[in-house]
């Protein structure tokens, strides 16, 4: 089995099997399709926002066991952040993967077991596929000219 | 080890050094030679005798060394010449079959397409024999229109047909898919794209390395595909075409080497095949190709061509004893190449080819550079698994081994 344990723990291969937030939200406040394409993966994701903090995230997509598993952790990880610190999140999460920051379990909560994909460069992208549409959407809902106090469905 | 009627695999294997290696601690099983293939010790040695013996500039120098450069570079141009049966003024080497492509695109698309002409492919084309024609269509306000692939993973030569009116000026399709393994009817292809008085372009890439192909016979007017896959080393491509259509063309690239005269009022352009080729060319990849084209002539591509349609036979009849799988393309091995490609469920793809490669085993996971067909199969990725001469029965017997330990994991 070598080095391949930490890419498949079981804690990652649960998230894959039982996808936390998959699903689509009633009233997304904004929503983003990201994909990856080296690999054909796709992510829609969807931030429930209401007072500047996230109540709520869904995604539908697919992908391998990494960036499902990896989604479904991040859901875990944002719901009940303000937006600057689940971008902030966003961004520790990046840093883990290309190994420039150790893993804050605080922050990522499981999540952190991804904290070994770092030592596979060509599984970086897909962990970090719902992490870039969090951003992406983040930043697209402060485009569109919602403040962070404000509970408007973009 | 198995060996066909056809082909001495233990000898076959001996000659490249690269499948002596483990991965992970087991044998290197290589399976993705339609992504690449592995280099025979023959075409390693002529690359490297050619930089430490004779490497100079070709078509410039008048010093012995430069002679000789230029005799080995142009000896493999007239290698693949041979190989494919066809004249060497109409055998223009580029850096890959995409660039081949885009040359036609280019140099014939721009100076011959008008708003409303049509240029047809096909659904199962690889990205290098569609993108060129979307951006030359961007360009020039012709249309790309693509012919349906049949649930059995052939070409709809129907829906080619219906395609195949009014203006349209270029019929651009694979020989053989990378992803499905069909072989298409390019000759037929091609004599129907002449009767609608369109031009014909064929991808070769997936053909030439593994089944003997005659240019001319075919009837196309471009026939482009490239070293990597056919033994050979990457950054050299090759595109072959009609010497009456290369001759009424204007260049692609313009450089050294592809002119007759420069003037401060213009330019005249060099003989075929120079006129395609600016700049410095890539010369030890065209030795190292030379060497291929060498190689696989000597082992005969009739004879590897029966030891894949065995070896696609046994993986077909392999495949299909695993629970759930599903395997995408025609099932009659005579009517396909080795490149197959299939799903499991609840394993994504590239979990499938990280977690056989602890077996040794390298397949490719992916959308292939294919994703129009992607779309048509419904699957956003596949896993594929495809053979060469240098395969053993018994390299496919490991392939399924390890998706059995690969789907353990997953349970």
């Amino acid at each position: 089995m070598g080095g391949l344990d930490d890419l498949y723990q079981e804690l990652i291969l649960d998230h894959y099997r039982r996808k936390r937030g998959e699903g689509s939200l009633e009233h997304p406040s904004v929503a983003v399709d990201q994909h990856n394409p080296l690999c054909g993966d796709e992510i829609h994701l969807e931030l429930g926002i209401e007072d500047g903090v996230v109540r709520d995230v869904a995604h539908t997509g697919q992908g391998c066991s990494i960036s499902q598993a990896s989604v479904s952790m991040m859901t875990e990880a944002l719901r009940g952040r303000t937006l600057d610190e689940a971008l902030g999140t966003v961004e520790h999460f990046r840093l883990v993967m290309h190994g420039d920051e150790a893993a804050d379990e605080d922050r990522l909560g499981d999540a952190v077991a991804l904290e070994g994909v770092a030592r596979y460069p060509v599984r970086v992208k897909c962990a970090l596929l719902g992490w870039m549409a969090a951003k992406d959407a983040i930043q697209t809902y402060r485009g569109n000219g919602n403040g962070d106090g404000d509970d408007e469905e973009a | 080890m198995h060996t066909s009627a056809a082909i001495d695999v233990a000898a076959i294997k001996a000659d490249f050094p690269i499948l002596g290696r483990s991965v992970h601690g087991a044998p290197l099983t290589y399976l993705d030679s339609a992504a690449t293939s592995q280099k025979p010790a023959a075409v390693l040695d002529a690359m490297d005798a050619y930089y430490r013996e004779t490497n100079a500039n070709v078509h410039r120098g008048v010093y012995e060394l430069a002679a000789e450069a230029t005799d080995r570079f142009e000896a493999g141009r007239d290698a693949v010449a041979r190989l494919v049966g066809a004249p060497r003024e109409g055998v223009i080497l580029t850096k890959n079959a995409s660039e081949a492509i885009n040359l036609v695109a280019w140099a014939w698309g721009v100076r011959n397409l008008r708003p409303g002409d049509r240029v047809v492919v096909t659904e199962m084309e690889h990205h290098s024999n569609i993108v060129p024609w979307q951006i030359v269509a961007g360009i020039t306000g012709a249309e790309v229109a693509f012919a349906s692939v049949t649930p059995g993973g052939e070409l709809d030569m129907d829906s080619l047909r219906g395609l195949l009116t009014g203006p349209v000026r270029m019929v651009a399709v694979g020989h053989a898919s990378n992803v499905l393994g069909t072989i298409n009817p390019v000759a037929e292809v091609a004599r129907l794209a002449h009767d609608a008085g369109a031009l014909c372009l064929v991808d070769g890439s997936q053909a030439v390395p593994h089944m003997p192909v005659d240019v001319p016979a075919l009837g196309c007017d471009f026939y482009a595909f490239t070293g990597h896959k056919m033994l050979g080393p990457t950054g050299i491509g090759v595109l072959v075409g009609k010497v009456d259509v290369l001759e009424g063309m204007e260049p692609f690239l313009g450089g050294g080497e592809m002119i007759s005269d420069v003037t401060t009022a213009g330019s005249s352009w060099a003989q075929l095949p120079w006129k395609f080729e600016a700049g410095t060319p890539p010369i030890a990849e065209a030795v190292g190709l030379g060497a291929a084209a060498g190689y696989l002539a000597e082992v005969g591509l009739d004879a590897i061509r029966a030891h894949e349609v065995d070896l696609t036979g046994h993986m077909l009849d392999a495949l299909a004893e695993v629970d759930g799988i599903t395997v995408y393309g025609p099932r009659d091995p005579e009517a396909r190449g080795g490149a197959v490609s299939f799903s499991l469920p609840d394993i994504h793809p590239h979990d499938i080819a990280q977690l056989i490669d602890r077996d040794g085993v390298c397949v490719r996971a992916g959308h292939h550079c294919a994703k129009p067909l992607m779309r048509v199969l419904g699957v956003g990725a596949t896993a594929r698994a495809s053979t060469y001469l240098y395969n053993s029965r018994e390299d496919i017997d490991t392939l399924v081994r390890a998706l059995g330990n690969a789907r353990a994991m997953f349970k």
